[in-house]
């Protein structure tokens, strides 16, 4: 028997109290038919006795207390998968918006997904070469790892991660298997626009399936926009094999997004108004990357997020990185320098990285060579705050290296071409040409073996040149 | 069994039962026609409250609740080693051969394997008195670690009936013990015992012995006993985990419980791998032969990440009390008094900080005050040493749960960002840690390593504080300028900082590293330090001392010298001699 529920109890924000409902299922989905035929969905957020509150996904406008019947689905919100799915475009809550028509489904799945078992877990280890010479040596990509950027209002992060989506695409020797699921939250038109351009000119919008929710669609929307995404992306990884990139953006919309509905239903808030449940609720969505044993595929996460006031402390990026693999931080300063990508090498870190270099993966000197450049990089910040003090002439003959190393770190290492591509082998050479600017016996990080092989004693004159800052030359065709 | 209740409200993992009688304070239920595993945490005359260990998704008002009469317990016996369990100790490898991949809900598995038999030996015999806690038989669980069975500290009696030794499994009825009001009671190998009841003991023992971890900066600087506690904050990225982990690896406590609360998934899938393969060099055998792991990740439900922690200490005073040094790491305490917030938070209590509940302060010292050296019930000596990562939310340790952690610690290990952004692994910073051990350890370090580790413990600690004051000079005018008595303080502690205090992980000498090389390398250090200091007195300028190279080698020692090479050291000793008496020529 199917019953309609005509009228509600309650309304407040997006969320409408129905009284008298039998048989109702936590987190189900209702149908809300408006008497003007106006179709609604939403979701059972608690109940208690015979009253159900239900968060409507488009919002409450219009709703009074009589116009409605409800009608209970007795299901959770479910997404439609099958194979063809790719390259179709959804909006936040998984329905399509391409004018393709509906999906035929193999299957439905819940999007709240279930967590992976531990122990069913593979260990990532194979990293991904992004042609980015900062995150290739320093903060190296593994396939399975969740590493978010953390950026802020008007930096290039679109940009990167772009420029991550292409070229990792181009170097997986199973580039066939390769496909990139793109989550958007809250971002402006043109920045679903702008990705949506950048796939299309790189050929591989056939491989991209979207969702979007632009800044102006439903909050509560935004909420099931990235489970739909990544039940998309998990149905793609584990079930027909395929290495899955999801880019998520902007994380922090999302948050607030939580955090609107959150107070909506009368919850205690935690830090800055956020729901005590933020670190659960983040961790359901950036704990589903990862690999299985016995499945082929990998699901690799690049969430994008802006800092509020580029502060690293908001509990946003707080909690994000106690959650994810490591972090890329973008860093306005470097950004000003007219540097791209900006990213500002301390505070980033892979975490699954340890494991995925040397001998087997990239190169056997590479975490010596990381750990070098970390630490020596470490020391030129110190440097140049003690410059700034007591001016740039009166520092020691050995700052005056590490400024100088420094200054060649960030345009020659960090600074590279929107659509330049360097191997891992040129990255981590261009990393020891820079380490021989300074001394050997300043590099007390590396092993005495590996740094008499790799140390350049005296520079050939075509290795001078690349150091020589009166040649301007930018395209950095002079390496190798 | 009480088939009337049924539920009349649900709110994330909070569900609740209006006019239930029946249900006691921490009882154990099962909840709804999936039988989820939940406890009651909240009655009053109108409605019981009810945390669910697992996802409500689809739970419905009038499903059934069922009570189970006990509080939420474990079973303790052979099996629990070599194994990984949720946080309400659920192997994870049976749900993965019930539920596949992905854990679904309900999983009805049991805690320990049922079926294996182990190879049990008797140690009572007819006649005999047992008395609470006493041991009664025992079996080998690992090649490593003998298993004992204990009488649950709750029983005693007379034995009246005794199997023969022999292959049983656990649930065998091995020993029938007659208590002394004529009820008899059959043992099996194993017992159940509430998580959040502490396992008493007959006495407490003074924290005298260090608990050894091969980490210099631990060993040296901050140590700790044990049965001690310490606690390891630091922010997103510093190197708690990886702290823990080379703990874990390498202390010298017998067991390791390793509990990963709200942490990651591939982070554990690491612990898995890594554990596996690291053969433990004092009996040849892997690691795992005697660690039990806990992993509740992030994205398991949130009420069984509160309990992990009690089951994970639970495990480890059950080892504890068969005699073995047993080391928890709790891995990260935050998330769990994150899940004390989120669930007082669905109740609507009052906040006190930050949200947290006003309760959290107790909490947390009820957990530590479970660790310590004690003389167990059966007269064996044991201990549980807990070290506790805390994740302070942005990295402001001013925040409630490292203040409050702190206030119940006695070590504190406080990892610094800036550390952690130059690489200085492990990032704990020795101006803001401490260890409160020094006191009761300094009798073991004279006994065993002379007097003179104490008396280079303190130098080394102070050179460090002189050169922090120092930094803040620097940091203003550069270290040109400094005379060079103090120049030669920021060089030596430059050795310390980078060749002593910093220690590779990853390097096979340098993961681990024996007190005594410790002890060396301190020694060479501060006579350095002690024979440059002369020199500067006869005015001899820094630079031609340093122009030697001795500082850099030294900042190599830690490779350059096998742990087993101590006898290397006195040639670095005589190297500075001939150096400096080749200057003193010149």
């Amino acid at each position: 028997m199917i019953i309609d529920y005509i009228g509600v109890k309650e309304i407040n924000g997006s969320l409408i109290v129905l009284d008298n409902v039998e048989n109702v299922s936590y987190e189900e989905i209702v149908d809300i038919r408006l008497s003007n035929g106006g179709l609604r969905k939403g979701r059972v957020v608690q109940i208690e006795g015979k009253k159900a509150v239900i968060q409507v996904f488009e919002g409450t406008n219009g709703i009074s207390l009589e116009n409605t019947r409800t009608r209970l689905t007795a299901r959770p919100m479910e997404m439609p998968l099958s194979p063809e799915i790719l390259g179709r475009v959804f909006d936040g809550a998984g329905r399509p918006i391409d004018g393709l028509g509906e999906i035929f489904p193999d299957k439905r799945v819940d999007v709240n997904g279930t967590p992976i078992n531990p122990v069913s877990r593979i260990y990532p280890q194979n990293y991904i070469n992004t042609g980015i010479s900062s995150i290739d040596t320093l903060m190296t990509l593994i396939r399975g790892q969740k590493l978010p950027i953390f950026s802020g209002s008007g930096m290039k992060h679109n940009e990167l991660a772009v420029q991550i989506a292409r070229q990792a695409k181009i170097s997986g020797e199973e580039g066939s298997s390769f496909c990139i699921v793109f989550a958007a939250m809250g971002v402006k038109n043109d920045v679903a626009e702008y990705f949506r351009r950048s796939f299309d000119e790189s050929g591989v919008l056939q491989r991209v399936v979207m969702f979007l929710n632009l800044s102006n669609d439903s909050i509560i929307e935004r909420t099931l926009t990235p489970r739909c995404a990544l039940t998309v992306a998990e149905y793609l990884a584990f079930e027909l094999d395929m290495h899955v990139l999801v880019i998520m953006t902007d994380m922090t919309s999302y948050a607030e997004a939580l955090r609107e509905f959150s107070s909506s239903k009368g919850e205690i808030p935690g830090r800055k108004g956020y729901p005590g449940y933020l670190y659960s609720d983040l961790a359901s969505l950036y704990e589903r990357a990862g690999m299985i044993r016995g499945k082929k595929g990998s699901v690799t996460q690049l969430p994008i997020l802006t800092m509020p006031n580029d502060d690293i402390t908001h509990p946003v990026p707080d909690l994000t990185g106690y959650i994810t693999e490591g972090q890329i931080v973008l860093d306005r300063e470097l950004e000003g320098k007219g540097l791209y990508p900006p990213v500002s090498v301390l505070p980033s870190l892979s975490r699954l990285m340890k494991d995925g270099i040397g001998e087997g993966y990239t190169r056997e000197d590479h975490s010596a060579l990381a750990n070098q450049l970390f630490a020596s990089y470490a020391k030129v910040i110190d440097v140049r705050s003690l410059s700034s003090v007591i001016g740039e002439e009166e520092l020691s003959s050995i700052d005056k290296k590490y400024m100088q190393f420094g200054k060649l770190f960030e345009s020659k290492f960090l600074n590279q071409g929107f659509n330049e591509n360097r191997s891992i082998e040129q990255s981590l050479d261009l990393g020891w040409k820079l380490l021989s600017t300074l001394p050997k016996e300043e590099l007390d990080r590396v092993d005495d073996e590996i740094l008499n092989k790799k140390y350049v004693e005296n520079p050939t004159f075509e290795q001078k040149i690349l150091f020589d800052e009166d040649n301007e030359n930018e395209n950095n065709e002079d390496i190798e | 069994m009480n088939n009337q209740n049924t539920i009349y409200g649900i709110n994330g993992p909070v569900v609740t039962v209006k006019n239930a009688k029946s249900f006691s304070m921490m009882e154990m239920v099962y909840v709804g026609n999936e039988k989820l595993v939940g406890e009651v945490i909240e009655i009053n005359d109108l409605v019981t409250t009810i945390q669910v260990y697992e996802e409500t998704t689809g739970l419905k008002p009038g499903e059934p609740v069922y009570g189970t009469g006990s509080s939420m317990t474990i079973t303790l016996g052979p099996g629990i080693l070599n194994n990984i369990f949720d946080g309400i100790e659920r192997p994870l490898k049976d749900i993965e051969k019930a539920s596949g991949s992905f854990i679904s809900r309900g999983a009805n598995v049991d805690s320990l394997n049922k079926v294996r038999k182990w190879k049990v030996k008797i140690t009572v015999k007819e006649g005999d008195f047992l008395s609470a806690g006493e041991i009664y038989a025992e079996c080998p669980e690992t090649e490593v670690i003998m298993h004992k069975c204990i009488l649950s500290p709750n029983l005693s009696g007379k034995v009246v009936k005794v199997e023969k030794d022999g292959f049983y499994c656990i649930d065998d009825k091995i020993v029938t013990i007659e208590d002394d009001k004529g009820n008899f009671h059959e043992l099996s190998l194993c017992h159940e015992w509430p998580i959040r009841m502490p396992r008493p003991v007959k006495k407490r023992l003074p924290a005298t012995i260090p608990l050894i971890t091969g980490q210099r900066v631990i060993d040296t600087l901050f140590p700790i006993s044990k049965g001690g506690t310490a606690a390891i904050p630091g922010g997103f990225g510093t190197g708690k985990t990886m702290t823990q982990h080379q703990l874990a690896k390498w202390c010298d406590a017998d067991i390791i419980v390793y509990v990963g609360c709200g942490e990651r998934g591939n982070e554990m899938s690491q612990v898995l791998d890594e554990f596996s393969q690291l053969i433990d060099p004092k009996s040849g055998r892997p690691m795992t032969d005697r660690t039990v792991l806990i992993a509740n990740t992030s994205n398991m439900p949130v009420a069984a990440r509160e309990a992990s922690i009690y089951t994970g200490i639970t495990l480890a005073e059950y080892y504890r009390d068969m005699g073995y040094h047993v080391a928890i790491m709790a891995d990260s305490t935050s998330r769990w008094a994150e899940a004390l917030r989120e669930i007082s938070g669905r109740l609507e209590e009052m906040p006190a900080e930050e949200g947290f509940p006003a309760y959290l302060p107790s909490r947390l010292s009820e957990f530590y005050e479970r660790a310590g050296r004690v003389e167990s019930l059966n007269g064996k000596e044991g201990s549980v040493t807990i070290i506790g990562a805390v994740s302070p939310q942005g990295s402001d340790f001013s925040e409630p749960v490292t203040q409050n952690t702190k206030r119940f610690t006695r070590c504190f290990w406080a990892l610094d960002k800036s550390l952690a952004y130059s690489r200085h692994y492990p990032a704990i910073n020795w101006i803001s840690s401490y260890s409160e051990y020094f006191i009761d350890l300094d009798g073991w370090y004279n006994e065993n390593l002379g007097n003179l580790f104490i008396k280079y413990r303190k130098q080394i600690s102070s050179i460090l504080h002189e050169e922090s004051q120092l930094m803040e000079i620097v940091k203003l005018v550069g270290a040109d300028v400094l005379p060079d008595d103090q120049k030669l303080i920021i060089e030596i502690a430059r050795v310390i900082r980078v060749g002593f205090l910093q220690q590779n992980a990853f390097h096979s000498e340098d993961t681990f590293v024996p007190l005594e090389k410790q002890k060396l390398m301190m020694k060479v250090i501060l006579y350095l330090y002690k024979k440059s200091k002369q020199l500067i007195s006869a005015e001899i300028p820094i630079s031609r001392i340093t122009e030697f190279g001795l500082f850099d080698k030294l900042v190599k020692i830690k490779y350059d010298i096998p742990n087993n090479k101590l006898e290397m050291f006195d040639d670095y000793i005589s190297d500075i001699d001939d150096a400096f008496e080749s200057i003193l020529k010149a």
